[in-house]
């Protein structure tokens, strides 16, 4: 039996050139994929998040992390497919950099983390328009919205964002995330009535989980 | 390539020949909340003692952004602009996304201002070019534009040409732009320092002009940022990094620069070093 901590391990210490392999074997001898990704490969980048907020490991260990999970998902997932079925989704995000702004680093360290904890994420990328926003989630059938933004002068914007998707039919239904270095926690949810803000990737993972009663 | 900003009675010579000209960046909210609510409130005190300890420390311009969320941004660009006139007579950047608070700015400073800022999107160009220029101002144009910020590096070039090209339309010669070709975090792009460095030295090369940078950024997600910085800066200062926009009162930063500045044979018998140390270590007596 091939050595599913291993897989683990692989993730935890983003060793991506071994992850093929290892998923490989693990898979050749018979382990259940979605077992590998929900024990294995997310509860890693758990530790990954945890180790990040402790200041124990950096920025390019997390995204070496996160990129090796992917690597292994990409030979785990033909695999669901010929079994008909399809990665378990714990929810769906559609995400983006606000009007007026064009940074996307941050946006895509959250991008990158919700997606290794088994989310699935729509980037619709930077300079979005509110109406877009309430557009995409609505087509993508999103549980949250997660909105980025750097600039002061982004600040209009994000509150007209998260007016426009509170004053449309997804009222109720989709939750609103903010995050970005200019928005502050009192700004998002008091003043903008947002649903939560997040202070980096780690945080926006663990804010949406609780949003959506996953944790 | 001189760029001249001026106060009513100060003037500071930018270019290639001189010693770096340090751009003291504190006085702006964005992530400083004492700053940000001492504005919201209309307080000067602490923007005062932010200009001070920066002229202290070396800063030669200052930075003045005043954009809170929440406040009337041009009656507050007003009010630091005067409140620090009180205190300093360093020459003044005047920095907002807004061109009417530019505009506001510029009309109520004595002297030559810098202006921060500008980019290739086509909106700015349009909106705070013909400001610079009626108010024979100098002004940083950062290379990014409608299509977003380049990791490339001739992106970033053919940026930088374009608003020298727009601005010439306007009157507005190489000496009065500063360039500032945007350092990215080397946490999330192992290849972001070196394509900021080659784009430095290009712009140097092929426009010549005076160039600033924002360092802060390229140390972005990892330990020991005032190391990273540091090295960052030295490197791009001798890539044609002429007057970057940075922390003066952080000593390794301030350092640095200083040595920088006697490493390229701009600080004579190394007195402004040895100035400076004596100030960061006073003896004991």
């Amino acid at each position: 039996m091939a050595d599913l901590n291993a897989i683990k391990e692989a993730v935890n210490k983003g060793k991506r050139k071994d992850i093929t392999g290892l998923v490989q074997t693990a898979l050749d001898d018979g382990a259940d994929p979605q077992v590998l990704i929900n024990e294995y490969m997310i509860d890693a980048m758990k530790e990954v998040g945890a180790r990040f907020e402790a200041k124990k490991i950096f920025v390019p260990e997390m995204m070496m992390a996160a990129r090796t999970m992917q690597t292994g998902l990409d030979v785990i997932k033909p695999l669901l497919e010929a079994q008909g079925s399809q990665k378990e989704v714990v929810g769906t995000v559609v995400i983006g950099t606000v009007f007026g702004d064009l940074h996307d680093i941050g946006k895509n360290l959250v991008v990158l983390m919700l997606e290794s904890s088994g989310f699935a994420v729509h980037n619709i990328g930077e300079n979005v328009p509110p109406e877009t926003f309430v557009e995409k989630a609505r087509e993508l059938g999103a549980d949250v919205v997660g909105l980025s933004s750097l600039l002061t002068t982004g600040d209009p914007h994000v509150k007209a964002t998260v007016a426009a998707i509170k004053e449309s039919d997804l009222a109720g239904k989709v939750k609103v995330v903010c995050g970005g270095a200019a928005v502050t926690p009192k700004f998002a949810v008091e003043t903008c009535g947002a649903d939560g803000h997040a202070t980096d990737a780690v945080d926006a993972v663990k804010t949406i989980q609780k949003l959506m009663g996953l944790n | 390539m001189q760029t001249i900003i001026r106060s009513a009675s100060r003037e500071v010579i930018i270019g290639h020949d001189q010693p770096v000209v340090m751009i003291g960046e504190r006085i702006n909210p964005t992530g400083r909340k004492k700053l940000a609510a001492a504005l919201e409130k209309g307080d000067m005190s602490l923007l005062q003692a932010e200009a001070l300890a920066q002229v202290e420390a070396g800063a030669q311009v200052l930075d003045v952004n005043v954009g809170v969320s929440g406040a009337d941004e041009k009656d507050l660009m007003l009010q630091a602009l005067a409140a620090l006139k009180e205190v300093t007579d360093v020459p003044l950047c005047i920095d907002s996304a807004k061109p009417e608070v530019l505009a506001a700015g510029l009309e109520a400073y004595e002297g030559k201002a810098l202006v921060n800022s500008v980019n290739g999107e086509e909106a700015k160009l349009k909106e705070v070019l013909p400001l610079v220029a009626a108010h024979k101002a100098a002004v940083v144009a950062l290379t990014m534009d409608d299509k977003g910020i380049p990791t490339d590096v001739p992106t970033r070039l053919a940026i930088a040409d374009k608003i020298v090209g727009e601005a010439a339309k306007l009157g507005i010669g190489l000496e009065d732009i500063i360039i500032d070709p945007l350092a990215m975090s080397v946490a999330a792009d192992d290849q972001a320092g070196l394509a900021a460095l080659t784009a430095i030295a290009g712009i140097r090369d092929k426009i010549g002009v005076n160039q600033t940078i924002g360092a802060s950024n390229v140390s972005f997600g990892l330990p020991d940022r005032k190391a990273i910085n540091g090295t960052f800066l030295a490197m791009a200062v001798m890539a044609g990094l002429t007057c970057p926009i940075t922390d003066p009162t952080v000593w390794e930063i301030k350092r640095t620069l200083v040595l920088t500045d006697l490493f390229t044979g701009k600080d004579e018998f190394a007195m402004n070093y040895i100035t400076a140390y004596r100030e960061q270590f006073p003896e004991e007596d």
